[in-house]
């Protein structure tokens, strides 16, 4: 590791501290990263759906439209690799 | 000035993202890059993850005796995210050895400098 | 390149396995509603059954127990059980991916939701199936 990668890496590691300090405490009431939504998501997933699992039923219902185009991405993956690599049928 | 009481997650997160990119970039051989991006995706899952937790929270599944009180469950959204995230992350990885293995038969090295030797010999 | 593993043990062994993990699979993708799971998990373990018999029975067996090109099929026919399970409420009366509109009679509107959810899960466990077999098959069988 010479010393170009050696300072990078310190100066991301710095960064990464820094930034750190500026977080907003996520478990605390008031936190911007629990939107009200998701109290919906959580007070409506039973009612609504019968469901109790509310991980599966924000995934497949309230947020459908992503898993949707999500599945996709994977179908394109699988898509990709068949054509750079194509398998011979020949057996020999 | 920056606070030095920081919680140790986020103190283990950012130690994982450095292995990770020290992975990417100072690794010479192009494998060892792919697990470098390994590394760092999932040590921005498990950032992910830890940061939807609330003090006094049970998992996200249905518990008649907690009903639909908010603040019993943590937060689900974090963890619909990484879901995704992983499967991704695994379909990714799968297109990046599909095409390390075609560079591999093309100029019969994994390592960088061996390649770039070779591309300027071939053209 | 990947011939048969001739012993005995190893044969034996995931021979035997590999029923109980694809009910495995089959609990898992079922049981999404109830605890952790769903359609991502239950595919990859399903996919990891088919690999376990690649690689113990070696190419030969493949052709007969799961092929490559049905593989494909079964990944093609996940993503359109998705894509109709939200085309069909559009025709009924809903939105887009709105279950509660699905042509079920004589359900409730949750328990729809519930069944939609239930469906859209197992299309996305075959998706999920599938390009994990074909990502093995190719990355391995593939030869120079």
């Amino acid at each position: 590791m010479n010393w170009l990668t050696g300072v990078i890496l310190a100066l991301f590691f710095g960064l990464l501290i820094y930034a750190e300090s500026d977080l907003p405490d996520s478990r605390a009431v008031t936190a911007p990263a629990r939107a009200r939504v998701v109290d919906l998501y959580i007070e409506r997933s039973y009612p609504d759906t019968r469901t109790p699992n509310i991980v599966t039923s924000v995934l497949a219902d309230y947020r459908g439209y992503d898993t949707l185009g999500e599945t996709v991405v994977i179908l394109t993956a699988g898509l990709a690799v068949s054509l750079i690599l194509p398998r011979n049928s020949r057996r020999g | 000035m920056m606070r030095f009481a920081m919680n140790y997650y986020d103190l283990m997160t950012a130690a994982l993202l450095v292995i990770g990119l020290y992975g990417m970039v100072g690794k010479r051989n192009l494998l060892k890059k792919v697990i470098g991006m390994n590394i760092f995706q999932t040590a921005i899952f498990l950032f992910f993850i830890q940061g939807g937790t609330k003090p006094g929270a049970t998992v996200p599944v249905w518990d008649p005796r907690i009903a639909s009180e908010a603040a019993g469950y943590i937060n689900p959204l974090p963890h619909v995210l990484i879901l995704t995230a992983i499967v991704v992350s695994v379909a990714t990885t799968g297109v990046a050895l599909a095409l390390l293995i075609t560079i591999y038969r093309r100029y019969g090295s994994l390592e960088e400098a061996t390649i770039l030797e070779r591309m300027r010999k071939s053209s | 390149m990947r011939g048969r593993l001739h012993n005995p043990i190893v044969e034996g062994v995931s021979s035997f396995l590999v029923p109980f993990i694809q009910i495995f699979a089959l609990y898992v993708i079922t049981h999404g509603h109830y605890g952790p799971g769903g359609g991502f998990q239950g595919g990859v373990i399903l996919a990891a059954s088919m690999m376990l018999l690649r690689l113990t029975l070696g190419e030969e067996y493949e052709h007969r127990t799961f092929s490559p090109k049905l593989a494909g099929i079964v990944a093609a026919v996940g993503i359109l059980i998705y894509a109709f399970a939200g085309l069909v409420p559009l025709a009924w009366g809903g939105n887009f991916l709105d279950y509660a509109h699905l042509p079920i009679p004589g359900l409730s509107s949750a328990e729809l939701r519930y069944h939609g959810i239930l469906i859209v899960e197992t299309g996305v466990g075959m998706v999920v199936w599938g390009t994990l077999v074909t990502l093995f098959d190719h990355l391995i069988g593939s030869e120079p």
